[in-house]
């Protein structure tokens, strides 16, 4: 698996996300500087974590400009799968790839932690590597991670399968406490209509290194690269 | 030509900023204070000298980059 992660200037899970990449790939992924308008094809195209020129506006609403952007999203309409974690979310949902947006989280408080998160199914390209209904621990650190949506929306990304995770319990219950941010029905992470779009909040990328405190996420860059070898 | 440009949060979209500055104001004794609405305020020079065109300039600002139309309301104001 070839993949690219965009840089823009603020970003700052590039690095973890390069590194999970080559863990998983066994061979490292392109580094892809915002101001570049093309790069080589590749079979994956990550929109890494950060403050992408300072969350000037709105987190992600600069990003989207970046000649960079045009190409991810052209490449992503034409069906090149496409990640974006914590800020590369709140890009593609800025970008128009993801529907909703990410409000300031509802306690105005800065999270940073581990959470638990509940693997919604395992039919995707991106949780094959998972089992539909399991929970995962993964961190989080955002400001601003509340998704929102109206409930049209909501419904509809419920009804066709489009909720790739949910923030839960330990145990995997639902619960408001377990919510680190506010975010509409406990989503923590969507997918486009094709389910070759996927956003989340939390760090997958932070968790594949038992020296780091946990591995849960590496079964995701595991799966990507057995769908996309 | 100067355009000033609000930006506020959509009815039904949660502001927690506006309701811990309510809870400030209540905090400093101005109980009648009802719901608190927090939004931008954005003063740009539109370099166009007809107000039509600097009003439409504008708007298109507002939907390519200004307000986010999910979440958003934006209301322009052009002077001169």
């Amino acid at each position: 698996m070839k993949a690219a992660v965009i840089v823009f200037p603020g970003s700052n899970r590039d690095r973890d996300m390069l590194m999970a990449l080559e863990r998983a790939a066994g061979k490292p992924p392109l580094a892809i500087w915002h101001g570049d308008a093309d790069f080589e094809p590749v079979d994956l195209i990550v929109v890494p974590g950060g403050f992408s020129y300072g969350d000037y506006l709105r987190a992600g609403a600069m990003a989207v400009h970046s000649p960079i952007m045009r190409e991810v999203a052209k490449r992503a309409q034409a069906g090149v799968p496409v990640l974006g974690v914590c800020n590369g979310y709140q890009i593609l949902t800025e970008a128009g790839l993801l529907p909703g947006a990410l409000l300031h989280n509802a306690r105005l408080k800065f999270v940073c932690g581990d959470i638990h998160m509940k693997v919604e199914t395992a039919q995707s390209l991106f949780t094959a590597g998972y089992e539909s209904g399991q929970v995962i621990r993964v961190p989080v650190a955002h400001h601003d991670g509340n998704y929102f949506a109206d409930d049209e929306t909501l419904d509809r990304l419920e009804g066709e399968g489009r909720v790739a995770f949910r923030y839960c319990t330990a145990e995997g219950e639902f619960d408001d406490k377990a919510n680190p941010n506010g975010s509409a029905r406990h989503i923590a992470g969507i997918y486009n209509e094709t389910k070759t779009v996927l956003g989340l909040m939390p760090h997958p990328e932070n968790a594949t290194d038992p020296q780091l405190g946990g591995t849960d996420g590496a079964a995701l860059f595991d799966g990507l690269v057995a769908a996309l070898h | 030509m100067k355009a000033k440009v609000h930006v506020t949060l959509k009815t039904g979209v949660l502001d927690p900023q506006g309701k811990a500055v309510q809870h400030a104001l209540h905090a400093l004794g101005f109980a009648g204070v009802g719901e608190v609405r927090q939004g931008k305020f954005i003063e740009l020079e539109t370099g166009e000298s007809d107000p039509a065109k600097a009003r439409a300039a504008v708007e298109e600002m507002c939907k390519k980059l200004l307000a986010n139309p999910v979440i958003e309301n934006y209301s322009i104001q052009v002077e001169g």
